[in-house]
């Protein structure tokens, strides 16, 4: 399996328009468009699902859209399907393997009682007919997409033997014009784009959201009273502290791997330097002194490192030193523009906003110091990995407007979160 | 340090005393955003459901930033000029805008009661939060040379939008110069 990805090839401009939403319960903000997909991913069929009415979510759609969307996985369009079994007994292997199929995803949803639903699924090995899945579900008629998400997560795991990452989520701040009025929100959406969510509107800007550890919360800045500040937001139920609004720049908060601090920029003493806040006992450290600009700490996942963008030796650079204070080291020479850092989250790489010719994402090994551009620019920024860190969600500029894009680390996939109007910016892809 | 302590305790404490705004429950239809209220002294009760409407005027012209009060202040001679461009990644104040600088620092120095707030401001290139930081050293640049020129520390206040706020809209650099500005909007007396 691991030759098969490595030989897949790129094809050129597979576009996967989500159709609208059947029912009230959601509406599409973001569609994605893949512009760059790769071919000969694992072959999977994925057959409707029985069921003996009609449905407000095509739950094998929403599974085929996920694996597609993964990259790793090559879903059978539904149209060239010779057979469409929905349960174990229909199955007629011979139709499947004709079809180059290595898997098969089957299954039903019934009726339990009003609003409630049961889904069964099984999942095959096609060449040897074994069962590798076999599990029921019961939902809710409006968490019928989130079933179908768990569903491709089990799946994805089964194949790959990693967990996928269907069931997360993406904050993003979109900017819309009212009456002549900006309208800034901050809002939240499945990873596919379905069911966003506002969490913040305001008319002054809203910056920099940032998941929680346990993606419960999520940290960032407002300038609703005129000046900057930094909140914290609890999502099941709408609760916020203010945990910093000092004079000057109150920005750039980071979550300590284990949520209990959170690094951020001030400027109340004089330019702006990286700070420590802890959350428990309120108490607020000063990590950087420089008379430079510091800023965009991120947290190393074991909490050791902080890394963080400065302009002390004449243009913006990253540098890291230990969360404990210390003396800061240089980590990017290439280029004159280099800001933004964010650790993967196995702490491998370090992702970041590269400037030449345009501002585009790279990524550093931080083993063999080995910097790779990864997308193409003009005007990309605020780079965010998915929770399995094959994927890096960002801002970019496209048809005139700031939407946000996808690329795989390896850059072979590249996917692009569209909406109608406004732009869509910084961008936050939610842990597990 | 310590009152610096004691002030981010009160902070803090002030914080514990938060509000909750309605439910928003997962996956629903018209979720309001949470309408969680700001405890800043300057509660701008800005902040509600998109359907309220209530909203200050936009910041499409230079001034409309801070208190949306670009009719506030002088306007006579060069103290009608309110905004100053900067060179891309930089906070040097360029010699054409020091008299215009120098005419607000004479006036200001002459009305004490009278206060400023200076917005510093970015184009889109690069990351947003560098470039709030950047916009701030372009605030700080001219609040500097207000300083030099007799303005008191306590009548300049400043906040920087970084490229939250561009006054020009294009992808280009004829947009993104005039994006690169300090606001020199003067607080409604």
């Amino acid at each position: 399996m691991e030759i098969m990805f490595r030989s897949l090839r790129c094809s050129a401009c597979l576009v996967w328009l989500l159709a609208l939403v059947w029912g009230s319960d959601a509406r599409a903000v973001l569609t994605i468009e893949i512009t760059k997909g790769i071919e000969g991913a694992i072959p999977i069929a994925v057959v409707p699902f029985g069921a003996n009415s009609a449905l407000p979510v095509d739950v094998a759609q929403v599974i085929q859209e996920d694996l597609a969307r993964s990259a790793r996985f090559k879903p059978l369009p539904k149209d060239d399907m010779l057979t469409r079994p929905t349960a174990p007994e229909q199955i007629l292997w011979q139709s499947w393997r004709v079809l180059g199929q290595d898997y098969l995803v089957i299954g039903q949803v019934q009726p339990v009682g009003a609003e409630r639903f049961e889904v069964q699924f099984y999942l095959y090995d096609v060449f040897s007919g074994q069962e590798l899945i076999n599990y029921r579900l019961p939902v809710g008629t409006k968490d019928l997409r989130r079933a179908a998400h768990k569903i491709s997560d089990l799946i994805y795991e089964k194949i790959t033997g990693e967990p996928g990452i269907f069931s997360s989520r993406i904050a993003y701040v979109t900017v819309g014009v009212q009456n002549r009025k900006r309208l800034y929100k901050l809002q939240i959406a499945d990873a596919d784009g379905y069911n966003p969510r506002t969490v913040v509107i305001s008319p002054e800007p809203l910056m920099s959201p940032v998941w929680s550890p346990d993606g419960k919360k999520l940290a960032y800045v407002s300038f609703e009273s005129r000046r900057p500040a930094v909140y914290i937001q609890t999502l099941s139920t709408g609760e916020r502290i203010r945990v910093a609004q000092f004079p000057g720049i109150n920005g750039a908060p980071a979550w300590s791997p284990d949520g209990s601090k959170l690094a951020m920029t001030l400027s109340k003493d004089g330019s702006p330097d990286i700070y420590v806040l802890d959350l428990a006992t309120r108490q607020l450290r000063r990590l950087t002194e420089s008379a430079a600009i510091d800023t965009e700490p991120a947290w190393s996942p074991d909490g050791k490192t902080i890394a963080f963008t400065s302009d002390r030796g004449g243009s913006p650079q990253i540098y890291v030193m230990a969360a404990s204070g210390g003396v800061p080291r240089r980590l990017t020479f290439q280029g004159n523009y280099n800001a933004r850092p964010v650790f993967s989250r196995d702490g491998d790489r370090l992702a970041f906003v590269h400037g030449s010719s345009g501002y585009k994402i790279a990524v550093l090994n931080l083993q063999d110091k080995a910097m790779t551009v990864l997308t193409s620019g003009p005007l990309d920024e605020s780079p965010s990995f998915a929770p399995n860190d094959r994927l890096i969600l960002y801002a970019t500029r496209g048809e005139g407007r700031r939407q946000l894009a996808v690329v795989s680390v390896d850059g072979k996939i590249e996917q692009r979160l569209k909406t109608e109007e406004g732009d869509v910016r910084e961008p936050a892809w939610s842990p597990f | 340090m310590k009152r610096l302590m004691v002030f981010l305790f009160v902070a803090m404490a002030l914080a514990g005393c938060r509000s909750t705004g309605p439910k928003p429950v997962a996956g629903g239809p018209e979720e309001k955003a949470a309408a969680a209220k700001g405890l800043g002294e300057e509660e701008s009760g800005a902040f509600g459901s998109e359907e309220e409407g209530a909203y200050e005027p936009g910041a499409f012209a230079p001034g409309g930033g801070y208190a949306g009060s670009q009719d506030a202040g002088p306007k006579e001679g060069l103290l009608g000029k309110r905004v100053i461009y900067f060179d891309f990644d930089s906070a040097q104040i360029r010699s054409e805008f020091i008299p215009v600088i120098e005419a607000h620092a004479r006036y200001l120095a002459s009305r004490p009661g009278v206060k400023v707030v200076l917005e510093g401001h970015t184009d889109e290139r690069g990351s947003p939060e560098y470039n709030i930081a950047l916009g701030e050293a372009r605030a700080k640049s001219v609040a500097k040379a207000l300083e030099l020129n007799g303005t008191a520390g306590n009548q300049i206040n400043i906040v920087s939008y970084g490229e939250e706020k561009p006054v020009a809209l294009g992808h280009d650099e004829a947009s993104w110069s005039q994006n690169r500005r300090v606001e020199i909007v003067y607080r409604e007396y």
